[in-house]
């Protein structure tokens, strides 16, 4: 493509691409840089190699079925991707959250949310040379991922945060499993802090590197951690507080020169607070007793016994992701609108509950939110994540937009890399977070 | 004549297990796939000890090209000239459903599958696929390695 | 100020080029001519105001109708905590409308995704071409008239 880099640049100095397929480069992201020894005169970005039509994509679905796209976009939070969508749809619909499905939202998307983070702070340590670093982070990631995992189904994309609640309850066993993982996420982010915080090659590499202004910072459009870096207070779920964040005390970490090391802290204070919140929504979570365990022979003795006879007692199935879902509905979902799916308990005996799933999944039926259009944001990994969703009436979206935040992020990348040295522009791009699906949608 | 053959298999069988076991790997990572192809390659499920853990972030000096991750139409001619500067032998893994058939992208922009555009030794189906699947993939790939062999014709006598 | 009183004030300062008002599920919109546009996004930028953040800028394509597109910014003001929508409709045949580039910085490659999904132009963009797509793809795909599936493939495609 012939960009503006190579129209501009002088005749002497060196023209050097930095990407798509490149290992700092956080998936497909191309740099073109004019350079003098190793001094960046000029950079231009060049971005669009992870895009997928997200957007038109979305005209062509319905509410319901688009929900696992939303997870695809910043993949390594997918919850709060969904969260958003979810309560975007919420606020167009008008139906209200039960509160035990707001709390483990919350919980779903702190870890989500530090999940985020330590990928981020993983990789950008790991480009500086710091492996152990990454490995360390990984490993806390996987603990992070087995509740996750074990309450949704899956590790990463899990389409769990639906519109009106929850897909499923928590699973049997998830107040230790949240435990092992913050004991081992804490442990973690303590021994990074031993390794980078007073290192003195990381801080050559990020303390005075790519500061940004206040002022250029807002209105660049930053938001989330990399703005809370400059020192400009802004997080949306302390400006506008959604779910259960008003209730749940937690700080807001500020940096000072809007350095890449000041972006480094802010993400690692940052997940301290995480840490901080889901150990007060663990608490705030009750244990209900339909909600933990069933009573009943377990599924591989009733197969055994159903070898001769359709065994009489009843089956211990768990109430998570299959079996018995009717009675935590009321806790899970919402009742206002007929805007989940059905419970499968009514859908396969009654005629009502079929006539229901039907007026759920047929073609022209389902969620259709009145004539309008909405805006809502969460607070995402980096940033302010919105959806402006503009509905005609029908059950698929007219038009579904997604204020991605690094797409601003990196708006700002060629200004911060001017003037610096090439090896600057490894951690200054790994500090920033840049996710190609939200990046490019 | 058959002298000849007995000491050419067990060179292939020698050549087969020293290529699958020291596979230098080029991650071509684009989307989501990427979280779990870095899960992969750490500790909990470690795909050093398949051999295949040492990533070459230049073309020229890896033989196996892991497509991680949805290519778009813009990608094309990136992941081409990836694929040509590779030295043979090399062998593709198409990993994730977006490589392997474009997966839940069926638009203007998503390819639908990365062997339209290069050809494709082992396609690991998931979206994301588990590690272990990533893993069970590789050990494939390590089976059909041992069975390639090297191409003799240079030596027979026509 | 609260928000009856701001909206008294922008309805009064900016007579001349607000079609109208209103509030959808509690976000404040305004209409604002196409012509006016630059007046109003710069005195919204200023004080008393003070929406120093733009926080995004999309395009709505309504093909039935005959304004055809619909500019739709959000501004976002860190200083009174508050949000508000901006709508612009253009027609059809030449979609072009004022750039911001030169009151908020992330208007350049936001007005370029625009351009490059809808084909709208943007009078004073220093550097507008195609962000997203790549060059040699005809036509915006973002359009309803572009067909969901057309793929236009750089380099020629086994089966």
């Amino acid at each position: 493509m012939a960009s503006r880099i190579q129209k501009e640049a002088r005749p002497d100095t060196m023209l050097i691409n930095m990407g798509p397929s490149h290992p700092a480069m956080h998936g497909t992201f191309r740099i073109m840089l004019e350079l003098e020894g190793e001094k960046i005169l000029n950079a231009e970005v060049e971005i669009g190699y992870l895009h997928r039509g997200f957007e038109k994509t979305c005209e062509n679905k319905t509410y319901f079925n688009l929900l696992p796209y939303t997870d695809r976009l910043n993949y390594v939070s997918p919850q709060i991707n969904n969260m958003g969508y979810a309560m975007t749809m919420e606020k167009m619909l008008g139906v209200r959250v039960p509160g035990r499905a707001q709390a483990i939202r919350v919980l779903m998307s702190e870890l989500s949310r530090i999940s985020d983070h330590l990928t981020c702070l993983a990789a950008m340590a790991m480009e500086n040379g710091a492996f152990t670093v990454f490995l360390y982070m990984m490993k806390a990631r996987e603990f992070l991922w087995d509740v996750i995992e074990f309450t949704t189904g899956s590790r990463m994309t899990t389409s769990y945060i639906r519109i009106g609640g929850v897909r499923a309850d928590l699973h049997d066993g998830w107040r230790e499993s949240v435990k092992t993982a913050v004991a081992e996420t804490r442990g973690v982010l303590k021994d990074v802090h031993g390794l980078l915080d007073k290192n003195q090659i990381f801080l050559n590499r990020t303390r005075g590197i790519a500061a940004m202004s206040k002022e250029d910072a807002l209105s660049y459009g930053w938001t989330g951690p990399c703005l809370r870096s400059t020192g400009v207070l802004y997080d949306v779920r302390k400006a506008h507080p959604y779910a259960i964040y008003d209730r749940l005390a937690f700080d807001v970490p500020l940096g000072e020169y809007g350095d890449n090391y000041d972006r480094y802290m802010v993400r690692m204070r940052e997940m301290e607070q995480s840490l901080r919140i889901i150990e007060q929504v663990a608490a705030l979570i009750a244990d209900t007793a339909p909600a933990i365990g069933a009573e009943g022979i377990e599924p591989t003795e009733a197969v055994r016994l159903g070898r001769q006879h359709k065994p009489a007692q009843k089956i211990r199935l768990s109430p998570n992701l299959e079996g018995s879902e009717k009675d935590r509905y009321p806790e899970l979902l919402t009742a206002d609108a007929p805007v989940c799916v059905p419970p499968k308990e009514d859908t396969y005996t009654t005629m009502e509950g079929l006539i229901s799933h039907f007026l759920f999944f047929m073609n022209g039926f389902g969620i259709r939110p009145p004539k309008g259009d909405v805006y809502f944001s969460v607070e995402g990994g980096n940033g302010e994540v919105g959806f402006y969703v503009v509905s005609d009436g029908t059950d698929r979206p007219y038009r579904l937009h997604l204020r991605a935040p690094c797409f601003h992020l990196l708006s700002a990348l060629e200004q911060l890399i001017r003037g610096r040295f090439l090896a600057d522009v490894v951690p200054t791009f790994g500090s920033m977070n840049m996710i190609g699906g939200e990046l490019d949608r | 004549m058959s002298g000849f053959d007995f000491l050419s298999t067990r060179f292939d069988t020698a050549l087969g297990w020293a290529r699958k076991f020291s596979l230098f790997h080029y991650p071509f990572i684009t989307a989501c796939c990427g979280m779990e192809y870095m899960s992969a390659a750490c500790a909990h499920f470690d795909i050093d000890r398949f051999g295949a853990g040492l990533t070459r972030f230049s073309p020229r000096q890896a033989d196996l090209l892991l497509v991680v991750g949805t290519v778009s139409h813009k990608l094309v001619p990136a992941l081409k000239t990836v694929y040509e500067q590779m030295m043979e032998p090399k062998w593709v893994i198409a990993f994730g459903a977006c490589a392997v058939s474009g997966g839940i992208y069926q638009n203007y922009a998503a390819v639908q599958g990365i062997d339209k555009v290069i050809p494709v030794d082992i396609y690991i189906p998931g979206c994301p696929p588990r590690p272990e699947m990533v893993l069970d993939g590789l050990l494939k790939l390590q089976e059909k390695i041992q069975k390639e062999g090297q191409d003799w014709r240079w030596r027979k006598t026509p | 100020m609260e928000k009856d009183a701001l909206i008294g004030e922008i309805r009064q300062r900016f007579a001349a080029e607000l079609e109208s008002d209103t509030e959808s599920l509690g976000d404040q919109v305004l209409i604002v001519r196409r012509e006016g546009l630059r007046t109003v996004m710069a005195g919204l930028r200023a004080a008393p105001f003070d929406y120093a953040v733009l926080l995004d800028l999309t395009c709505v394509d309504f093909l039935a109708s005959e304004n055809r597109f619909e500019m739709v910014y959000h501004l976002f003001s860190l200083s009174r905590n508050s949000r508000l929508r901006i709508k612009v409709s253009l027609p059809g045949g030449n979609p072009v409308v004022d750039s911001l580039s030169g009151l908020w910085k992330n208007a350049d490659w936001l007005e370029r995704e625009v351009f490059d999904m809808f084909g709208v132009g943007f009078v004073g963009h220093p550097d507008l071409r195609r962000i997203l797509m790549y060059e040699g793809f005809e036509g915006y795909p973002l359009l309803k008239s572009y067909p969901w599936r057309k793929e236009q493939p750089l380099v020629p495609l086994k089966d």
